[in-house]
């Protein structure tokens, strides 16, 4: 059985899953997260799933599961990069996936986790976008 | 009911010896059910044509459409019918040109009263049936492919997906959505936000006339879709009528952002952006 | 018309991972939209995954099909378990007696054209569903 790899970076965890998971590789990737968190004290996960080409009940119960354990480590978990074809299918599968963020890619997971974390988004995100035009001012 | 060899032999002798009477009586007849829509010339050429077809089938020896012999005839009834097809002429209009062949022959006949002319006849008529089919079939595909084109077409130049601010991009729908076309735009919005890296998405439906259930399930899907994929979609241009149908039919958007214009969506957004637009101090001249 | 069918026999975690890369394969083939092409490997995963956990095992197949009007895919899915005593219980939303979410017989048949099961207590289960070209 493979084994899908879990990264630190900083105070995120990184998960990247770049196989067509067995259900067994999926319990065990639960796992792994949740000893890890304990093992670095990391306040984020972030789970890559752009290579994914479903999500099935099975893989949808997983993360919920992952998030929900996660949070109860305090702990908060960002899905991202889920494919368009691929959101489509959960919908008419009747998966709603309640509890789980989610972000269009690892960037903007981060950034989703920074701001959950302070309260406020990151600072230096704001002096860029100031100068481009003047009719939209960030609110201080 | 295929015609034996001598039936067909006959057949091409009495068209070759015939030909130019049967071409000017034929293209007569058609020129009536057309009405004129085809010059005199164009039909005699035509007619000349198929009447040839007809001839030479016979004499190579076709006793039946589907023969070797016939595969001429049968891509020339083909051809026409595909013509008749694209410049708007009905089927039956097409089928009955082909059809006065048999009123034509039957007046080359003549008073002919043996059995053998009878039988030749009763044959050639079948043959000519089967043409009649064709062309039918020829031109009920020919529509078809016709419609499939315009069809494909339309989703073509159905809808943009442009980008409205950094992180923002917009959908301007316009016209009636049908079930197809809100499939194509809303798998196109979603690979757009995937692109262009966007969190948030506007799906401005103030050009739609009508909204029925199956197209605001589909809107409601694409919703669902974007946030599971990581952005937040708001509508925008919500007609009176259209809300008031949302209403009748039952259908709950629930927590979905709505605005009343484009503009209301994008003020919005950019203030969930953490953005405000604010009157810019204007600089004397 | 019908074309020979391509065969796995279900018995492991591994081969619902076979089934899928199997169905995406024909469904490609086919030329069914990307997105036809998720639904239906996502329906197949589902019953696939039934066949192996309720059904004890069992086999899938997989065929192309042609009507008048246009190409599909059908896949059976048959297994020699206890079989499904309450079919309208097991295909509503949320219904469960293996653990999951209850979403794999009612999920998996929204998402195919058509969905037919034959199923006896003692006799095993049999779903065939098929998708078709747009």
């Amino acid at each position: 059985m493979e084994r899908v790899p879990v990264l630190k970076i900083g105070d995120i965890l990184l998960v990247s899953i770049q196989i067509d998971m067995e259900d067994q590789t999926a319990l065990q990737l639960q796992e792994d997260l949740a000893e890890k968190i304990v093992a670095t004290g990391c306040h984020g996960v972030i789970i890559d799933i752009s290579a994914l080409d479903i999500v099935d009940s099975f893989v949808g119960r997983t993360l919920a599961t992952i998030a929900a354990v996660s949070r109860v480590l305090d702990a908060e978990t960002v899905v991202v990069g889920m494919r368009p074809a691929v959101a489509i299918t959960p919908v008419e599968l009747g998966l709603s996936l309640p509890g789980i963020r989610t972000a269009l890619n690892v960037d903007l997971g981060i950034e989703m986790l920074a701001f959950s974390r302070d309260g406020a988004w990151a600072e230096d995100a704001e002096d860029d976008e100031n100068e481009a035009d003047p009719a939209a001012v960030p609110t201080p | 009911m295929a015609l034996s060899p001598e039936e067909s032999g006959r057949l091409a002798d009495l068209l070759k010896e015939h030909a130019d009477g049967l071409v000017g009586r034929w293209a007569e007849l058609v020129g009536v059910t057309l009405q004129g829509r085809m010059t005199r010339p164009e039909l005699e050429r035509q007619t000349r044509e198929l009447q040839r077809g007809f001839q030479q089938a016979f004499a190579a020896g076709a006793r039946d459409l589907a023969d070797e012999e016939a595969a001429e005839l049968r891509a020339q009834l083909g051809e026409l019918s595909a013509t008749r097809a694209r410049q708007g002429f009905s089927a039956n209009e097409t089928a009955v040109s082909v059809f006065a062949f048999k009123q034509v022959l039957l007046g080359i006949l003549g008073d002919a009263a043996d059995v053998q002319t009878l039988r030749d006849y009763v044959a050639f008529t079948a043959f000519v049936d089967q043409a009649a089919l064709l062309t039918f079939d020829t031109f009920v595909r020919v529509r078809e492919a016709l419609i499939a084109d315009q069809a494909e077409q339309l989703l073509e130049l159905s809808t943009p997906v442009v980008k409205l601010w950094e992180g923002v991009v917009a959908v301007p729908l316009v016209g009636t959505l049908d079930s197809a076309r809100a499939q194509v735009v809303m798998e196109r919005l979603l690979q757009t936000l995937v692109d262009t890296g966007s969190p948030y998405a506007i799906i401005d439906i103030t050009g739609v006339p009508a909204v029925d259930t199956q197209v605001a399930q589909h809107i409601l899907k694409t919703v669902v879709a974007a946030r599971l994929m990581g952005a937040d979609c708001v509508i925008s241009g919500i007609r009176p009528q259209i809300a008031q149908t949302i209403v009748a039919l039952g259908i709950e958007f629930g927590d979905i952002a709505t605005k009343a214009s484009l503009a209301d969506a994008l003020r919005y957004v950019l203030g969930k952006n953490s953005y405000k637009v604010v009157v810019a101090k204007r600089t004397e001249r | 018309m019908k074309e020979e069918p391509r065969r796995i026999p279900v018995a492991t975690d591994q081969d619902v991972v076979r089934v899928r890369q199997l169905v995406r394969t024909v469904a490609v083939e086919a030329k069914l939209s990307l997105v036809d092409q998720t639904k239906l490997v996502t329906a197949a995963s589902e019953l696939a995954r039934n066949t192996l956990v309720y059904g004890g095992g069992g086999i899938v197949e997989v065929y192309g099909v042609r009507n008048d009007f246009r190409a599909g895919i059908r896949i059976v899915f048959a297994d020699e378990g206890p079989g499904i005593a309450d079919l309208e219980l097991a295909l509503t939303d949320g219904y469960t007696t293996g653990g999951g979410l209850g979403l794999g017989l009612s999920g998996a048949r929204r998402l195919v054209d058509e969905f037919t099961i034959e199923t006896a207590v003692g006799q095993g289960t049999t779903i065939t569903v098929t998708k078709w070209c747009r």
